[in-house]
């Protein structure tokens, strides 16, 4: 099964590389873009029998490793039931 | 009295610190690969500066869960005096030895220059030979330096006097110029609630002689040498 993590620093957390890009964004005349936070996506294949556990190592995995709590927060996707990812 | 410098795939500045301990302070040092599971007997423990896992998810993210980290881990809870430098300090964040985390620099530049701190607390194993105030000339070189942790999180390390170095000009004044990175408040160091945990994103190992450009950073290395020194003073009196 498949899931997708995605991992942002937290609102109240200053993102220098999103400052940069939304700058970079401006100068190429895009005004209308008013602001932009970067963060990681991680695909993670996961051999698990059910949904349940599925979502539950993926979130033992995110709090754990991918996302460092202190600054970031991350949400979890699961691949629909049934269909390809 | 004997230095254990610990050694990840991808640190640099390994040798850097071995050359301060052994050939500038006479010290025994000795390097322990990260995948040994003890430290043996050493007298302090040094997390070197580097690129450990090539700072590959995090800088330092990868490296907390190397087999030696329980070692350092157990070394720190007896009391043992445990230097964290630049990215040595990012896993000391990383594995909750020191709280907060480092963001990337505010201007997105990777830093390389010599940079004033001053010593604020002089009441860690690694301070005791500098004078409070004090503005050593050390270098930076990194990329995430910028100290962030929540604020109440800050509040509680100012209470505690827990803020070792913080980024200054060469009065000693702690101006916004001065800060290279944007860490909070000027933080380049922290120690932990016992003080014998402290980390920094200045390099010492790197000023310890003229020859460098500044033989500052001795400070530190002469600092926890004393300290022991006068701890095992100490427990002979006591005998």
């Amino acid at each position: 099964m498949k899931a997708r993590v995605f991992v942002s620093l937290k609102p109240s957390v200053f993102d220098p590389q999103g400052h940069t890009i939304v700058e970079a964004l401006h100068s190429l005349g895009y005004a209308a873009v008013a602001d932009v936070r970067q963060g990681k996506f991680f695909e993670v294949d996961l051999n698990v029998p059910s949904r349940a556990e599925a979502e539950r190592l993926a979130a033992e995995v995110a709090d754990r490793v991918l996302a460092n709590p202190v600054i970031e927060s991350f949400r979890i996707e699961l691949a629909p039931e049934g269909g390809a990812a | 009295m004997t230095f254990a410098i610990v050694v990840f795939p991808g640190s640099n500045c390994d040798h850097d610190a071995y050359h301060a301990a052994k050939h500038v302070l006479g010290q025994d040092a000795r390097f322990v690969w990260h995948k040994e599971a003890s430290l043996g007997d050493p007298d302090v423990v040094v997390l070197p500066g580097g690129f450990s896992h090539g700072d590959y998810l995090r800088t330092g993210a990868i490296a907390r869960f190397s087999p030696v980290m329980s070692a350092v881990q157990a070394f720190a809870a007896a009391g043992g005096p445990v230097l964290g430098i630049c990215n040595g300090f990012q896993i000391l964040l990383e594995c909750g030895l020191l709280p907060g985390a480092m963001l990337r620099n505010r201007d997105v530049k990777f830093h390389c220059e010599l940079v004033g701190i001053r010593v604020e607390r002089t009441d860690t194993p690694f301070t005791r030979a500098c004078a409070e105030g004090q503005v050593l000339q050390v270098p930076i070189a990194h990329g995430e330096g910028n100290y962030y942790a929540p604020p109440d999180v800050v509040d509680q390390l100012e209470r505690e006097s827990r803020v070792v170095f913080r980024y200054a000009n060469a009065h000693g004044e702690t101006t916004d110029q001065a800060n290279p990175n944007g860490s909070l408040r000027n933080i380049a160091g922290i120690c932990n609630a016992t003080r014998n945990v402290v980390g920094l994103m200045p390099h010492p190992e790197r000023a310890c002689e003229p020859a460098l450009g500044s033989a500052d950073g001795l400070l530190i290395f002469k600092s926890v040498v004393q300290a022991l020194a006068e701890r095992g003073a100490l427990q002979a009196a006591g005998r």
